[in-house]
C-alpha cells in the first residue's frame, strides 16, 4: 500500500525539480543576484564576498584573528551594547506612536500604553533594555581595559568609547523624565540641581558672581546653565519637551554616528586586539 | 534571626562599609590565585546568593527595596561585574603562570590564525542576538516598568534619588559641594578615562589578559570602578534613606530620624580651637589654612612623593614630566574622595576651604 503510494508520487513528480535544484534556481535567479552579489555555495570566495558586498556586514573585516572572535575574549559586550541600542531604537519609535510630550498628556499616554495597547510590553523592553545597555557598556569598557586594548594604535577608539559611554548615560537620564511621574520628575530634579553649582555658569557656582558688567550680574537664576537645561527654574513642561527632543532625536543621532566611527576604527586599528 | 540582622545593621556604618570594601578589594587582588579557581568561585557565588535569599526572607524592608522594579537591574549589574571580574582575572592568572614559565599567553595560540568573519563571527553574533533578545523579552514579560503617581511639584518624595547608575555621584554630595561632586569631579572622571591610553605607556599586556604585567594600571582603575562606583551605588540604594541619612541594610527607614550634624570647618578648628583667637572677618585670612592645605596637596605633595618613593621616581623617568604630572593630578583628585570621607568620619570636618560668600567650598 505504502509502496504503491510512494511509487505513484514518484511517478507523478518525476520531472519536478529536486530541492537542490530549487535552491540552485533561486540562488541564480535575477532577484537573488540583485540582492546578494555573490553565489550561494560555501567557498572562501563567497565568504569574502558575503562580507564585502553587504553594507552592514562591511563594518566587519573579512577575516579576523581567531583569538579575537572568542566569547571568552570580548564577552560579546560591545556587540551586545549595539544590539541593545538597535532594540531601543525600534521600541523607542513604537513608543513615539503613542506618546505626547506635554504635561497634560505624557503621564496618561504612558498609562494608556500599559492598559490599552495590545501586547503592551514595548515600554518594558525599552526600559529594561536601557538599564541593560548601561550595564553592557560598563562591562564592555571593563573588558577593553582588562585586555589592554586601549594601547596603541587603539587609543583614539577608547576616547570615542568614553564619549559613547557618556552618551549612553545621557540617553538614560533624558529618557528617565519622559513618563512624567513622581519618580521621573524628582530623579531629574535631583540630577539637574547640580547644574546650578557649575563654576562660572551656574548662579550658585563659584565664580558666577565675578561675571558682571558694571555691577550687573550676567549669571543669575534666570540666565544660568541650569535655566538653559530646564527651560525654566524648575522641572516643568518646558523641560519635558527639551528632554524629549534630546532623547529622541539629538543624542541618538550623535550616538549612532559615533558608533559607526567606533566600529570603523575597530577595523582600521587592526581588528580586535590580540597579542603581538 | 533578627539578632543577625541587627548585628549587621549595627556593624555597618559609612566608614565600616568603606573599610570592608577596601579590605575586600585588597583581598581580591592579593588572593587572585585562589578565588579564581572555579571551585572556589562557585562557593563564593553560592554564599552570596544564600546571603541575598536570607536577607529577602528575613527582612521585609530589604525585600521591599530590592524588588523595586528600577532596583532589580542592580543585581544584574552586581552579578555581571562579579562574573566578568572572575572571568578576566581567571584568564589573567592562567596567562601570568604561563608567562612566568616563559610561554606566551593563551590568546597567542590562536591569534595568528585568521578565520572568516562570515560565518565564524557572524554566527556568534547571531546567537548572541537571539539569547540577548530572549532574555530581554522574558525580563520584560515578568517585570513591569514602574509608574508612580503623576508628577507634581507640590510633593517631594523623601528620599529623592537619582537613577541607580548615578548614585555614586549622589553619594559624593555627602562629602563635597555640588560644584565639585556634581560638576567638576564628573568632568574629571570623563577626562581621566579619556587620558588613560595616553598616560599608560607600558607596552606590555596589550591584547591579552594579564595582571602581573600591568598592576599599576589595573589596581587604580579597578579601585575607582569597584570602590568609588559600584559599592557606592549599592550603598546609595540600600543604605540611604529619608534625608539621605545612613541606615543599615535591614533597618527601617524612619523619616524622623535626626542625625546631629556637628561638622566643623578647618578654619574654625585652627582659629578657634587651636589658636583660640576667633575667626578673622576677612575671608581670605580666615581660609588661609585651607588654601595652604589644598595648595600643598596639589602642588607640594607630588614632588615630595616623587622624591621619597623610588617607584614613582622610576615612573617619572619612564613617562616624562607632562604625562607624569597629569597622572599625579588625576590620582590625587581620585584620592580626594576617600580622603575627605575619612576626614569627615574621624574629625567631623565639613569644609577644608569654606567660603559660602562665593559658593566656594571644598
Ligand atoms: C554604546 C556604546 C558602545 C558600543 C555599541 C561599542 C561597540 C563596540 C564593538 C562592537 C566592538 C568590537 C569588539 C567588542 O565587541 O568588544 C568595540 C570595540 C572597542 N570598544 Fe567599544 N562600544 C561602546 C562603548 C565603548 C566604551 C565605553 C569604550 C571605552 C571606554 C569602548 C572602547 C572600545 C575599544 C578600545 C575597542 C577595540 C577593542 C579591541 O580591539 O579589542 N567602547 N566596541
Amino acid at each position: 500500500m505504502l509502496d504503491k503510494l510512494k511509487k505513484m508520487i514518484a511517478e507523478k513528480f518525476a520531472d519536478a525539480p529536486s530541492p537542490e535544484a530549487i535552491k540552485q534556481n533561486i540562488a541564480e535567479g535575477q532577484i537573488w543576484k540583485s540582492i546578494f552579489r555573490h553565489g550561494y555555495p560555501d567557498t572562501p570566495r563567497n565568504r569574502v564576498m558575503a562580507v564585502l558586498s553587504n553594507v552592514f556586514l562591511h563594518l566587519h573585516p573579512v577575516k579576523a584573528r581567531h583569538s579575537g572572535v572568542k566569547m571568552s575574549y570580548t564577552w560579546c559586550m560591545g556587540g551586545l551594547s549595539f544590539f541593545l541600542f538597535l532594540n531601543l531604537t525600534v521600541t523607542g519609535i513604537l513608543l513615539m506612536f503613542y506618546y505626547r510630550p506635554t504635561a497634560e498628556y505624557a503621564y496618561y499616554d504612558i498609562v494608556a500604553l500599559r492598559e490599552h495597547v495590545p501586547l503592551g510590553i514595548m515600554r518594558e523592553i525599552h526600559r529594561w533594555g536601557a538599564h541593560a545597555m548601561v550595564i553592557a557598556v560598563w562591562l564592555h569598557m571593563f573588558r577593553v581595559f582588562m585586555t589592554g586594548s586601549y594601547k596603541p594604535p587603539r587609543e583614539f577608539n577608547w576616547v570615542i568609547g568614553v564619549v559613547l559611554l557618556v552618551l549612553t548615560l545621557l540617553l538614560s537620564f533624558t529618557g528617565y523624565l519622559l513618563p512624567w511621574d513622581q519618580l521621573a520628575m524628582w530623579a531629574i530634579t535631583v540630577g539637574t540641581n547640580m547644574a546650578r553649582a557649575t563654576p562660572f555658569m551656574g548662579y550658585e557656582g563659584p565664580g558666577a558672581s565675578m561675571i558682571q558688567i558694571g555691577g550687573v550680574h550676567l549669571v543669575h537664576g534666570g540666565s544660568d546653565i541650569h535655566f538653559a537645561l530646564l527651560g525654566g527654574h524648575f522641572v516643568s513642561e518646558a523641560t519635558l519637551i527639551r528632554f524629549y527632543v534630546l532623547h529622541c532625536v539629538f543624542v541618538p543621532i550623535v550616538a549612532a554616528t559615533l558608533m559607526a566611527v567606533h566600529f570603523w576604527r575597530v577595523r582600521k586599528d587592526g581588528g580586535i586586539s590580540g597579542p603581538l | 534571626m533578627h539578632y543577625i540582622l541587627d548585628a549587621i545593621d549595627f556593624v555597618l556604618q559609612p566608614w565600616s562599609y568603606f573599610i570592608f570594601s577596601v579590605i575586600g578589594f585588597w583581598a581580591m587582588i592579593k588572593y587572585r590565585e585562589k578565588w579564581t579557581e572555579p571551585d572556589f568561585a562557585v562557593k563564593i557565588l553560592w554564599v552570596s546568593i544564600g546571603f541575598i535569599i536570607f536577607s529577602m526572607v528575613y527582612s521585609t524592608h530589604f525585600r521591599d527595596i530590592a524588588t523595586l522594579p528600577d532596583n532589580v537591574p542592580i543585581f544584574l549589574m552586581v552579578y555581571g561585574v562579579g562574573f566578568f571580574t572572575w572571568l578576566s582575572f581567571r584568564q589573567a592568572v592562567v596567562n601570568d603562570r604561563r608567562i612566568a614559565q616563559g610561554q606566551p599567553p593563551v590568546e597567542k595560540e590562536t591569534s595568528d590564525k585568521k578565520v572568516y568573519v562570515w560565518p565564524d563571527l557572524v554566527y556568534i553574533e547571531f546567537i548572541a542576538t537571539i539569547i540577548g533578545g530572549v532574555v530581554l523579552l522574558i525580563w520584560s514579560l515578568c517585570l513591569h516598568a514602574p509608574l508612580e503617581e503623576a508628577a507634581t511639584p507640590a510633593w517631594t518624595p523623601n528620599p529623592s534619588k537619582a537613577p541607580w547608575y548615578f548614585l555614586g555621584l549622589q553619594e559624593m554630595l555627602v562629602y563635597y559641594d555640588p560644584w565639585l561632586a556634581g560638576v567638576v569631579f564628573p568632568t574629571l572622571i570623563i577626562i581621566g578615562l579619556m587620558a588613560i591610553p595616553y598616560i599608560d605607556k607600558n607596552p606590555k599586556g596589550s591584547g591579552y589578559y594579564t595582571f602581573n604585567e600591568r598592576p599599576f594600571a589595573i589596581v587604580p582603575f579597578l579601585f575607582g570602578f569597584f570602590i568609588l562606583w559600584v559599592t557606592l551605588i549599592f550603598l546609595g540604594t540600600f543604605m540611604r534613606g529619608p534625608g539621605w541619612n545612613f541606615f543599615g541594610p535591614y533597618e527601617n527607614w524612619d523619616p524622623h530620624k535626626v542625625v546631629v550634624l556637628n561638622n566643623v570647618n578647618l578654619s574654625e578648628y585652627v582659629w578657634v580651637r587651636i589658636l583660640g583667637i576667633g575667626l578673622p572677618t576677612n575671608w581670605f585670612l580666615r581660609e588661609i589654612w585651607g588654601f595652604l592645605v589644598i595648595g600643598f596637596y596639589l602642588i607640594g605633595l607630588p614632588p615630595l612623593l616623587t622624591k621619597k618613593v623610588p617607584v614613582l621616581q622610576e615612573l617619572l623617568e619612564k613617562l616624562g614630566v607632562v604625562r607624569y604630572g597629569v597622572l599625579m593630578f588625576l590620582m590625587l583628585l581620585m584620592a580626594a574622595l576617600p580622603i575627605k570621607m575619612v576626614l569627615r568620619w574621624v574629625f567631623n570636618l565639613k569644609y577644608i576651604v569654606g567660603i559660602p560668600e562665593f559658593f566656594f567650598n571644598i
